[in-house]
């Protein structure tokens, strides 16, 4: 378009034989040949370190952090992200904006929505500018292993399984619904429902109701105890269960087809378990099995 | 879009069409000012922008109108209102980034349209300042969360660097004789002396302070009485105006000189006529021209851009001795109903003379005794102009004296005409040329004498002898409503002006003048053998991408500039010194055990060798910046022997 512009110009000039129009033509002509070296220059001499990816719930959004590095003294401006599409001409994925200014060390998060359980990863990133004109496009492909673990997402509501320890101690009922014990932070993935609304039209922020549950020594959240049809409710159903086991304090072991977690409680215990059923009956080839090691794919 | 965006486009835009004011019609310019201030509002207040139906009855209501008011809807006048009326709704419509940027287009075309009608200095700078607004706000489209500083710098550093491109384009890029396609008829604008003369159209012109045309003499500066510069010549007297009549005839003319040439260069501002101007007469010009029978000269084209000549005359002259008969006739027709008086009056003169020159004499006596005065403001005259003035007004300006001396002679049987040009001009003693000012209209009279030709008389000179030998200003009593420049203006302000002037021809010769007939001759002067257009491309080519090479370099020195990590320098430096000494380094060895081998091999080096690894691996891989703790490793490194 501005070549468009630019020839309208010339000719206008030549015919008419302006003097100072040739100078404006030639101005910008050149303004625009300089912008050329301007967007490369954006771009140029950035150091680029991939870095964590906390884990989500699947619907959620992941955020995988970069860090970008200006070692020099041009700040740079309107740097742009966005996974790369199939065809060059036509990039569709909305890209994210950020500047990175001179000497500094800016953590960029490029948010990609988690659709699916198991292993997200960002694929190829495209880096572009288009600054300082928007006639130029400079770019460069960013290829991290960078992946963020999704867990599957928990189910809305439902209750504990009756839980038999292994060792025989005692069946008991834990339904954990019926008595009502006190609040607690909201944490993402609580069910609706359990939201104290009324505490939260107090502006006592987001509560949630907790239901005494009769301690138990032990709890085994079993795959073949969940009573929904297909393989994504049920790992959904766990999902709940592990959030609830361990929010009630209770001591609760995994078993899955594939294997087994021993009783434990913690965080540390609730996230292994989550990251279990993560990744139940991923494609081994792609995600080997336990050890969490992705293998690149060509 | 952001509000500062907006107001920055609304300030690109306000800027490029401001200089069209004083040429656009009242209701556009109106219009546009609404529009912009409306604009401004909406952007401010944050209010909703108009409908589309809306805004398309406001364009085709201005399309109309502009149709209207020009009778046409073609034209370069029409094209540039247009324009300016588009640009000033399309900023109504601004929804996308796109339609900024059409804006910015726009408005970088509007700039061009400016230059229909000035391209002078203080032009050139307004609008390098507009197109750095421009800039500034196209930045800003790109960037939007961008503050006003960075993106004033960007700018600047574009327009800075494209500004040495822009002069190898300029000078290089191969000029194409225009025009390429008709030019429509209102491309310009004329000033200057007119074909016809009546009373009042000189003293008009003498308001003026345009230049008409710039002249270097050669090393010859004739007397400023001799600076007769010819124009249009003339023949029909209609009792109150006086035309040339018929333009062309197969009539030659002849004439022999009688003293030394002088040589001269005239720059002749457009003026959209045919004629150009010389002295009385001209003997020779460089440029293709056609002399008439009456010593005009007359162009192919209407001059329509600077042009620029040289020519010689010749200042004594003799001019068709063997005028033709039916030119002799022509040069005494008078109305014959009107003006007895002045009539009688001739008659009188012929009967008391003896030959022609005779009458000559008396009429120019006659001027100078009767109490006739020079003057800008005269009194009307009525049907008998010439009576009015010879017996009862006696206040005129140079025309006023022209016409009523050439009627005179004509009714004395005397062959006269009437010829008008500039006499005289400023002599700008730092460009070392002459200014001649559409104040220096003149007009005079020539009258044909037997065995002498066409003789000048200049009846001004008898009334106000200072005109022809000083001016206009020293002939004109103080109070006359000359521009203030035109009279005495001090010492300093006329300095100033002169400077300025001089300015201006350069400006005027090398910048605005520069076609591919300039453009060839300086690359002959620059060294450059047989200039082709190929040749000029080429070296246009090299020439940019030369510089822009020179740029890139400079902008991304720091990529090129590898700075080696010194630690490592220093470490590698150490292990080629053993290496020399027979026990080199292992591709895959790491410092640590590098060091521990060698000390095995050559416990002297032990502790040396012990000290620098350790250092090398925490100055290299460790957090710390110690500087002293770099200076001791290079030093004990540098003075390493193995």
């Amino acid at each position: 378009m501005l070549a468009f512009v630019l020839v309208l110009m010339l000719l206008g000039n030549i015919n008419y034989n302006l003097s100072l129009g040739y100078v404006l033509t030639f101005l910008l002509t050149m303004m625009a040949v300089m912008s050329m070296l301007h967007a490369f220059r954006n771009l140029a001499h950035l150091e680029i370190r991939a870095g964590r990816a906390e884990p989500v719930f699947c619907g959620e959004t992941a955020q995988f952090m970069l860090h970008f590095n200006n070692p020099s003294n041009l700040p740079r401006y309107q740097i742009c992200m966005a996974q790369t599409s199939k065809s060059f001409w036509n990039n569709s994925n909305t890209p994210i904006q950020f500047n990175a200014p001179a000497h500094q060390d800016s953590e960029i998060a490029f948010p990609l929505p988690a659709t699916r359980r198991g292993w997200l990863q960002t694929g190829r990133l495209t880096l572009y500018t288009e600054f300082p004109l928007g006639l130029f496009y400079a770019w460069s492909y960013l290829q991290f292993d960078m992946r963020c673990l999704v867990y599957p997402k928990p189910m809305s509501d439902a209750s504990l399984p009756v839980g038999e320890s292994p060792d025989g101690a005692g069946k008991r009922s834990i339904t954990g619904d019926e008595d009502f014990s006190g609040l607690r932070q909201y944490i993402a993935g609580d069910a609706l429902p359990r939201i104290d609304w009324k505490a939260y039209a107090r502006e006592r922020g987001l509560q949630v109701k907790q239901f005494a549950t009769p301690v138990g020594d032990e709890l085994w959240l079993d795959y073949s105890d969940t009573p929904d049809r297909t393989e994504e409710d049920k790992l959904a159903r766990m999902a709940r269960w592990i959030l609830d086991a361990e929010i009630q304090g209770l001591r609760y072991g995994l078993r899955l087809p594939n294997g087994e977690l021993p009783s434990n409680s913690g965080i540390a215990h609730r996230e292994e378990c989550l990251r279990r059923i993560a990744l139940f009956n991923l494609p081994t080839t792609t995600f080997p099995a336990g050890d969490g090691f992705v293998k690149d794919n060509p | 879009m952001s509000k500062h965006l907006i107001y920055g486009l609304l300030l690109s835009i306000m800027m490029v069409i401001a200089p069209h004011a004083d040429h656009l019609p009242v209701w556009v310019s109106t219009l546009c000012v609404g529009l912009l201030a409306w604009r401004g509002y909406l952007a401010y207040s944050d209010n909703p922008l108009p409908t589309r139906w809306f805004l398309t009855l406001v364009t085709l209501a201005g399309v109309a109108g502009i149709t209207i008011s020009f009778r046409t809807m073609f034209g370069r006048e029409v094209g540039v209102t247009l324009l300016i009326l588009l640009a000033s709704l399309k900023l109504m419509e601004l929804h996308k980034p796109r339609d900024a940027m059409v804006l910015i287009y726009l408005s970088c075309f509007i700039i061009i349209t400016n230059f229909f009608y000035s391209q002078s200095i203080p032009t050139a700078l307004y609008l390098l300042a507009t197109l750095m607004v421009i800039v500034t706000t196209w930045v800003h489209l790109q960037a939007q969360n961008l503050e006003l500083k960075p993106r004033l710098r960007i700018a600047t550093v574009l327009l800075l660097q494209a500004i040495p491109l822009m002069l190898i384009l300029f000078v290089l890029f191969p000029r194409v004789q225009g025009p390429l396609w008709g030019l429509p008829q209102d491309a310009y604008s004329s000033s200057g002396l007119d074909e016809k003369m009546s009373p009042g159209s000189l003293s008009r012109l003498s308001l003026s302070e345009e230049v008409a045309f710039r002249v270097s003499y050669g090393d010859k500066v004739p007397l400023r009485s001799q600076m007769y510069w010819r124009g249009p010549v003339l023949w029909e007297f209609d009792g109150r105006t006086w035309t040339p009549g018929n333009l062309l005839s197969r009539d030659t003319p002849v004439f022999s000189k009688l003293g030394q040439p002088i040589e001269y260069t005239v720059t002749l501002e457009p003026h959209n006529k045919n004629w150009l101007f010389a002295l009385d007469v001209p003997e020779k010009l460089s440029e293709p021209s056609l002399i008439t029978y009456d010593f005009r000269i007359l162009h192919r084209e209407p001059v329509r851009a600077r042009l620029r000549y040289s020519a010689r005359s010749s200042l004594a002259f003799r001019a068709n001795v063997q005028e033709a008969d039916r030119q002799l006739k022509r040069a005494l027709q008078i109305p014959k109903l009107f003006n007895p008086l002045s009539r009688k009056l001739a008659a009188k003169w012929r009967a008391e003379s003896t030959d022609s020159a005779a009458v000559v004499r008396t009429a120019l006596a006659y001027f100078n005794r009767e109490k006739f005065v020079y003057t800008l403001e005269p009194p009307l005259l009525g049907t008998n102009g010439i009576d009015d003035f010879m017996f009862t007004t006696r206040q005129g300006f140079c025309e006023h004296y022209a016409s009523a001396f050439v009627f005179m002679m004509r009714a004395a049987g005397i062959p006269a005409r009437v010829v008008t040009g500039y006499l005289g001009g400023e002599f700008n003693e730092i460009g070392n040329y002459h200014i001649v000012r559409q104040s220096d209209a003149h007009a005079w009279a020539e009258v044909w004498l037997e065995g002498q030709g066409w003789v000048r008389i200049d009846p001004t000179g008898s009334i106000a002898p200072d005109r022809v030998e000083r001016g206009l200003s020293a002939a004109l009593p103080d109070n006359a409503a000359l521009p203030f420049m035109a009279r005495n203006p001090p010492q300093w302000l006329r300095n100033l002006r002169l400077n300025w002037d001089t300015l201006n021809n350069q400006w005027n010769q090398w910048v605005l003048g520069y076609d591919n007939e300039l453009q060839f001759a300086f690359l002959t002067r620059m060294g450059m053998e047989s200039v082709t257009w190929q040749k000029i491309a080429l070296n246009m080519m090299a020439g940019i991408a030369l510089v822009i090479a020179l740029f890139a370099l400079f902008m991304l020195r720091h990529l090129l500039k590898h700075r080696p990590d010194r630690v490592q320098a220093a470490w590698l430096k150490i292990c080629q010194k053993i290496g020399r000494a027979g026990l080199p380094r292992a591709i895959h060895e790491g410092a640590q055990d590098y060091a521990s081998r060698i000390a095995a091999a050559r416990p002297e080096l032990a502790d040396d060798l012990s000290y620098l690894a350790s250092r090398y691996i925490t100055l290299r891989y460790g957090k710390t910046n110690d500087k002293q703790a770099l200076r001791e490793f290079l030093q004990r490194s540098a003075s390493f022997k193995a």
